[in-house]
């Protein structure tokens, strides 16, 4: 069913059924809201700096994308700020900025009608540590009350959902970078099944000693210390990634309710999605990323001549590195379409990682560019259309996200501007 | 994908019980009414308000592991495995001979690898004395401590898994709301075959520590046993626990063409948050029972139909006020006509692996047509006047359970169960 | 052993859980119940919790239950301090 809708000034727009964000909240190290972020991206700004959260000096890596000039009383009630992880204060800023952007407040709809459905990784770890320190060098007297709920994986859901009276059903998933995907994904069965609104995406970070331990462990961390040579991803010089903390919160709304409440701003539709494993390690079957990939398309209907830019999941390392490369190309053909990696401005942000980089991606589609990967030469030999240097204008309307998490998730979605739906 | 809606079964189940590793014997401790209670074990507790703990007796070498898994494993992610090799082998099904894509992972945990952490915590600290923790003593799978999809990855190795896969964490509801996702991944048709369900291990001393500062636990170390006391008059909070229950699931038509033994269908699910407080629960219950409507219309049940509720039942004074509310307010007067018993009484409350231990013992009380008891019940609480079945199974033909769930961060689950014959008419 | 006057509560209760805005902590609060402020029953086991380190004064817990009021929690307080 189409019919007209007024929508801002004297535009009209057919009703779009399925899933349409209408809102989006960033807080990353980019910048502290989607305008900030959005800007920096096109300027190619890099925001990964030395750790300033904590003296870096003892650990082999010692950069982060770290978000800058938050200051927690400036955004928040005084009750919430003891009782919450510096990750979760991020999420209540960029949650309360999405809702703000699709001019839903509190009480708007029914409480029944909106859920939430957040990535995790670690949880509220710095938090967790400061708890553990006190534990153990001072006696279990000392561990807060909050620490029963302000470190775990679901507390981001739970308090966003608590401040803004959101009653229906609620989600966490925790499937490492790929999590960001896989709980957008989640919401959408939410949508499908009835509910009206979700907020959902991720905030994440564990920017703390105890949680770089953690990270390092991966063995995935660059060890490098120069700002431009860290973090780059399909270059021969790739030498492991950034890590960095924040995210991004999208409100996803059912395409006939949001036109119903004259939902302004329509960013683009979830069009597909699809998520596959792995093969354990040693038994030479092939990754499972392509299968990802083209999970997607057929769920969104779409082919692969239809994707106008891939935002990669961009490991860093050389054999994760060609993997991604090698699905890609797989699909789309050697260089067969524009790929992009903003991410090497920010680091990698765990749960975090992947609904940023469907923000940007619905931003580049409003704006009709693609933003650019920084300090990276291609490897030619990786045959990818990297998007390199200066932004890229291009016609967009279809955009592809893909994530991999440690351990072998993948997932994959496609989100494509309103004005492109197609009908199945 | 298109909206199938294709129906679920259960056809394998695995379970790593306190007082009870396998399936066999988590069900004879359910129907003796033996609780599994006693005083923490494996670490000084002394001082500690709350010393009680229902813990698992296991050998992960015993129990299949090798040298290799034991090491990168975390405890709660040694249970998923353990139980989930279980429930394979129980359901017969034969995973080689399946495509990969299509079997896919969704396990609950609500504290990961709290267990794992805390320890390694302790060395690279040197006992919290250094912030800036030591990088020389950083263990070589720390990573798969921070963050636990790492436990469903290591089913989905088991399994050789290589469809969607997931972990879920939602507190106290993980274990209903992990299986609810593997649920949906299968009704939907992006999988065939999902092992799924939960593991947690939170026994340990940060755990106790902050479950002490809200008082949530209960302090009676003078009588470890009896401890947890759903629904009781005299109940002061509940009995922390470990465990794991993992199912294969499978698209009910395809587990019925290979002669499989189904245990039961998830019929009905729905969930919804308080959006109240990140601990406390308002006495009416209301998004519990709106919660249990929406997945009783959903299994096309009503009241009358349920012959089993099983409850969160965790032994504090407001939740289960909260509870039993919400059963009243969502079945009316029948409420009083159906039993209700809490297993928490005999294991304890294992926080995100609870739900889906539950589950497992809603699908057996479905096989075996026993309500499992309420242990401890010694003291009618006249707030809580349901029929709670106290200390005894009890036999009745149990066609359908409602099995509820409600956990820190608001979140409330319900599911319901119905035997391979249908459930209700 | 110093003995925990409203101001002290009034400084713990901001430390460990903030203050609400729209409530004058600097009032007349002695007989305000605790919701009323904005502080929940997490909000009064922390500061309890953060009394007992900072005095070595613990409180009887059924007793606690009862304490609504910071006027309440002071008198506890005082009683168990000897």
């Amino acid at each position: 069913m189409t019919a007209p809708v007024v929508t801002g000034p004297v535009v009209t727009r057919p009703v779009v059924t399925g899933p349409v964000v209408t809102g989006i909240g960033i807080a990353a190290p980019t910048g502290l809201g989607t305008e900030e972020h959005w800007r920096a991206t096109l300027a190619g700004r890099p925001s990964i700096r030395r750790i300033t959260r904590f003296d870096p000096a003892p650990y082999p890596s010692q950069l982060a994308g770290e978000v800058t000039g938050f200051e927690p009383a400036d955004h928040l009630p005084s009750r919430l700020i003891p009782q919450t992880d510096h990750m979760t204060r991020l999420a209540l800023v960029a949650a309360a900025e999405a809702l703000a952007d699709a001019e839903v407040a509190n009480g708007d709809m029914p409480e029944f009608d909106m859920g939430v459905v957040t990535a995790a990784s670690a949880g509220g770890f710095e938090f967790g540590q400061n708890e553990l320190e006190k534990l153990w060098s001072k006696g279990s007297h000392h561990v807060s009350a909050y620490q029963s709920f302000a470190w775990f994986y679901a507390v981001n859901t739970g308090q966003i959902s608590i401040r803004h009276g959101m009653r229906g059903p609620s989600g966490v998933v925790v499937s490492d970078q790929s999590g960001g995907l896989d709980a957008i994904a989640h919401a959408r069965r939410h949508l499908r099944k009835g509910t009206k609104l979700v907020v959902t995406g991720g905030v994440d970070g564990s920017i703390c000693p105890w949680g770089w331990l953690g990270q390092l462990a991966s063995n995935r961390l660059s060890t490098s210390q120069d700002l431009d040579q860290a973090y780059l991803p399909f270059d021969t010089r790739a030498c492991g990634h950034v890590a960095g903390e924040g995210g991004a919160l999208l409100i996803v709304e059912d395409g006939e309710a949001a036109a119903e409440r004259g939902a302004r701003k329509l960013y683009g539709q979830i069009s597909g999605y699809a998520a596959t494993f792995d093969p354990k390690p040693g038994t030479g079957r092939e990754p499972a990323l392509r299968r990802a990939i083209l999970g997607a398309l057929a769920d969104a209907g779409a082919g692969p001549d239809e994707v106008d830019v891939v935002f990669a999941d961009a490991a860093g390392l050389p054999r994760l590195d060609h993997e991604e490369a090698t699905a890609i190309n797989a699909v789309f053909g050697p260089g067969g379409v524009p790929v992009t990696a903003p991410k090497t401005m920010t680091g990698r942000l765990y749960a975090g990682a992947a609904s940023l980089d469907v923000a940007t991606a619905l931003l580049a589609i409003r704006d009709q560019v693609i933003p650019p990967t920084i300090n990276v030469s291609p490897d030619p030999r990786l045959a990818l259309d990297l998007v390199t240097g200066e932004p890229r204008s291009a016609s967009l309307r279809t955009a592809l996200v893909l994530a991999r998490g440690y351990g072998g998730f993948n997932s994959a979605l496609v989100v494509q501007a309103v004005n492109g739906q197609r009908t199945k | 994908m298109t909206s199938n809606n294709r129906r679920v079964v259960i056809t394998g189940i695995g379970v790593m019980a306190p007082g009870a590793v396998g399936a066999k014997a988590f069900w004879e401790l359910l129907s003796s009414g033996k609780t599994a209670t006693r005083l923490v074990t494996g670490f000084e507790s002394s001082g500690f308000r709350s010393r009680i703990a229902a813990q698992c007796d296991f050998n992960p070498e015993a129990e299949g592991l090798g040298p290799q898994e034991i090491r990168r494993m975390d405890r709660a992610a040694q249970m998923a495995v353990i139980a989930a090799r279980e429930s394979i082998a129980d359901s017969g099904i034969d995973l080689a001979g399946w495509d990969p894509a299509r079997i896919g992972v969704t396990l609950g945990t609500a504290t990961g690898a709290t267990m794992g952490l805390d320890i390694e915590y302790r060395v690279v600290s040197d006992d919290g004395r250094l912030h800036l923790v030591d990088p020389a003593y950083m263990a070589p799978h720390l990573y798969n401590y921070l963050v636990p999809s790492a436990f469903a990855a290591e089913v989905a190795w088991l399994a050789g898994a290589e469809g969607p896969t997931a972990v879920v964490s939602t507190g106290c509801t993980s274990g209903l709301d992990a299986v609810a996702h593997a649920r949906e991944v299968l009704a939907e048709g992006s999988a065939d075959v999902m092992i799924t369900g939960a593991t947690d291990a939170p026994v340990s001393p940060i755990t106790l520590a902050c479950f002490d500062a809200i008082k949530a636990t209960t302090p009676r170390n003078d009588e470890p046993e009896t401890a947890s006391r759903p629904f009781d008059l005299t109940r002061n909070g509940f009995v922390l626990g470990e465990g794991a229950a993992i199912f294969v699931m499978e698209e009910r038509e395809s587990a019925l063409r290979r002669g499989a033994h189904i245990y039961a269908e998830i019929a009905g699910f729905a969930s919804r948050c308080n959006a109240f407080h990140m601990t406390g629960l308002r006495p009416d219950g209301r998004e519990m029972a709106e919660a249990i409507s929406v997945a009783m219309k959903q299994a096309a049940v009503r009241a009358e139909d349920i012959d089993y509720i099983n409850a969160h039942g965790s032994g504090t004074k407001q939740n289960d006020r909260h509870e039993t509310a919400a059963f009243k307010h969502s079945l009316g007067a029948t409420a009083y006509d159906i039993p209700v018993s809490s297993i928490k009484s005999m294991v304890g409350h294992s926080l995100g692996a609870i739900g889906s231990i539950e589950i497992a013992a809603s699908a057996l009380a479905i096989e075996h047509n026993v309500v499992p008891p309420t242990a401890n019940l010694n003291v009618p609480d006249p707030e809580c006047d349901l029929d709670y079945v106290p200390h005894t199974a009890r036999e009745r033909q149990i066609d359908t359970v409602l099995t509820v769930g409600s956990g820190f961060g608001g979140f409330q689950s319900a599911m319901v169960l119905t035997g391979p014959d249908g459930g209700a008419s | 052993m110093a003995t925990i006057t409203i101001d002290d509560l009034r400084r713990i209760f901001e430390d460990v859980a903030g203050a609400d805005e729209g409530v004058n902590l600097d009032g007349d609060i002695i007989d305000t119940e605790f919701a009323e402020l904005g502080y929940d029953s997490i909000a009064v086991l922390e500061a309890v919790g953060q009394i007992r380190r900072d005095y070595g004064i613990s409180v009887d817990e059924d007793a606690l239950a009862e304490v609504h009021t910071p006027r309440s929690l002071l008198e506890l307080l005082h009683a168990y301090s000897g």
